[in-house]
């Protein structure tokens, strides 16, 4: 623990650069307002709830578009390996779809769900689905036959199999696949709400940077920042924890 | 005798289709009947098709032409009834041992408290303990082997098929693994179909070996190798001996044309 901390000390170290050339003046405090500004605007919109209130609204967003990509991008992932069928007809798609840059789509989830909640939500799950597919797709064609003849063996029947053998299989792929749509939901998160939203962290950023007030801006993009940061990490805890097999 | 018989394999043909290139005869008109309780081993070199046999057996492979009984009753697919072993163990790598073995007992809907206590006496009887909570990568070979054995027991199948089990495993260890076998089965007695193509061990654990030819399979002859399994000795036993020379040359020939076949 110690040690990970003491990994992070060059950050301190920027940190006292940025402050000393924001009060030194030698880039304009427009640009770069002084560190110690930015903290003190963060502290201000965490007592007066505005960070909290549009935080917890982007990352309802965030965490209902992830949750809805996991979901439905595993089934397809897993039955896109499993029957053949579900692979003849989905498979053209998902590799027309996958390059397309996915925040071309913030306008039209716009016209099809309004400014609200609902085109978020939908750009998330359309742009994070992708990888989940792919990660499942990928681990469940790599579980072996014995472990499926063993199971079956064993009374289970093709969708027991399924749930107990394929998904396990699957997983190291998979949980590959969530991390990429994690890092993606934050992106698409952020970009579509500084387009077109009336609240969460994308819209106070653009809002805040239009009204000039700079080190407030600051404060959020380094909030938004350091939730990606921690998510992955947590994330990353998390696959540990469900691949505690595999070592 | 016929009627007397668990398994019958009447006239079984297999035709292997590569994904790329010509089919092949795997199995060509293979008969065999297995009474209740008997030990068999299937002997043969390499490639002459008698994990395939095993695995249509097991209802992993359909049966094209010929026919499969068990108690009477075509086999259509896997059930509980026949359990198998894989050389490679085949173990979930994400559950325990423990969770390996319990699983064959939660799908046959056994109440938590049965199956438990069930799932320890298997990991008691193949002398597993203290390892319940390993994972199978955290196990030797040996151990790997005896928990799949274990889960195959556990779940109480009348037959179990069996595909080169101590193929993988070091000389030490699969003699050993060899003789625990042959308790474990002297204390459940079930029919068992053994896949090897070591003959020594063959002989030691079946009571009828079948040498099978190869490519493509059939089955040669049969050959009665029934032998005091209790006697420590018997491996030296001039009997014994001959017994696996005489199997050996048989098999040999096959393996020699095999080698033919393929230059």
């Amino acid at each position: 623990m110690k040690q990970s901390l003491l990994r992070y000390l060059p950050l301190l170290l920027l940190a006292a650069i940025w402050e000393l050339v924001a009060r030194l003046e030698l880039v304009s405090s427009t640009a770069l307002p002084p560190l110690s500004d930015v903290i003190a605007a963060w502290i201000d919109m965490i007592k007066d709830g505005e960070l909290t209130s549009n935080g917890a609204s982007s990352l309802y967003r965030a965490g209902a578009g992830l949750a809805l990509s996991v979901i439905v991008g595993t089934a397809l992932g897993i039955g896109m390996a499993w029957w053949k069928p579900v692979n003849v007809l989905l498979a053209p798609m998902v590799e027309i779809f996958y390059p397309l840059p996915k925040s071309a789509l913030i306008p039209v989830t716009v016209i099809w769900l309004g400014f609200g909640d609902g085109s978020k939500i939908l750009l998330i799950f359309l742009g994070c689905m992708l990888p989940v597919t792919v990660g499942a797709f990928n681990g469940a064609r790599s579980s072996e036959q014995v472990l499926v003849w063993s199971a079956r063996s064993m009374g289970a029947n093709r969708l027991r199999m399924l749930w107990d053998v394929v998904l396990p299989s699957a997983m190291p792929e998979l949980l590959n696949g969530i991390r990429t749509a994690l890092a993606l939901s934050f992106i698409l998160l952020v970009s579509s709400e500084l387009i077109v939203a009336q609240k969460g962290f994308g819209y106070l950023i653009g809002f805040l940077g239009a009204n000039g007030t700079y080190d407030a801006m600051y404060a959020v993009v380094f909030t938004v920042a350091f939730l990606g940061f921690a998510a992955d990490r947590v994330y990353q805890m998390f696959v540990q924890r469900m691949l505690l097999w595999r070592q | 005798m016929a009627s007397a018989a668990q398994i019958i394999i009447d006239r079984v043909n297999h035709l292997y289709r590569p994904p790329r290139g010509r089919e092949v005869l795997a199995l060509d008109q293979v008969s065999l009947e297995v009474a209740n309780r008997e030990f068999v081993a299937l002997l043969g070199p390499s490639g002459c098709g008698k994990s395939t046999l095993l695995y249509l057996i097991g209802g992993f492979l359909p049966v094209e032409t010929g026919a499969i009984l068990i108690d009477g009753e075509k086999v259509a697919g896997p059930g509980p009834d026949r359990g198998i072993v894989f050389q490679h163990f085949a173990l979930f790598p994400w559950k325990t041992v423990r969770g390996n073995i319990l699983y064959g007992l939660e799908r046959q809907g056994m109440p938590k408290e049965e199956r438990e206590k069930r799932a320890m006496d298997f990991i008691e009887l193949v002398g597993l303990h203290g390892f319940e909570d390993s994972y199978p990568s955290q196990l030797s070979g040996g151990m790997k082997q005896r928990t799949a054995i274990a889960r195959t027991l556990a779940f109480g199948p009348d037959i179990l098929l069996m595909d080169e089990p101590f193929g993988a495993l070091d000389a030490q260890t699969r003699a050993l693994m060899q003789s625990e076998l042959l308790r474990i089965w002297q204390r459940t007695p079930k029919t068992v179909i053994f896949v090897t193509h070591d003959v020594q061990e063959a002989v030691y654990l079946a009571d009828r070996v079948a040498v099978m030819s190869a490519r493509p399979g059939r089955i040669k002859t049969i050959v009665d190798t029934k032998f005091d399994k209790n006697d420590p000795d018997i491996l030296k036993a001039k009997a014994f001996v001959e017994k696996v020379d005489e199997i050996w040359h048989l098999v040999r020939e096959e393996a020699i044309k095999a080698q033919g076949k393929r230059a």
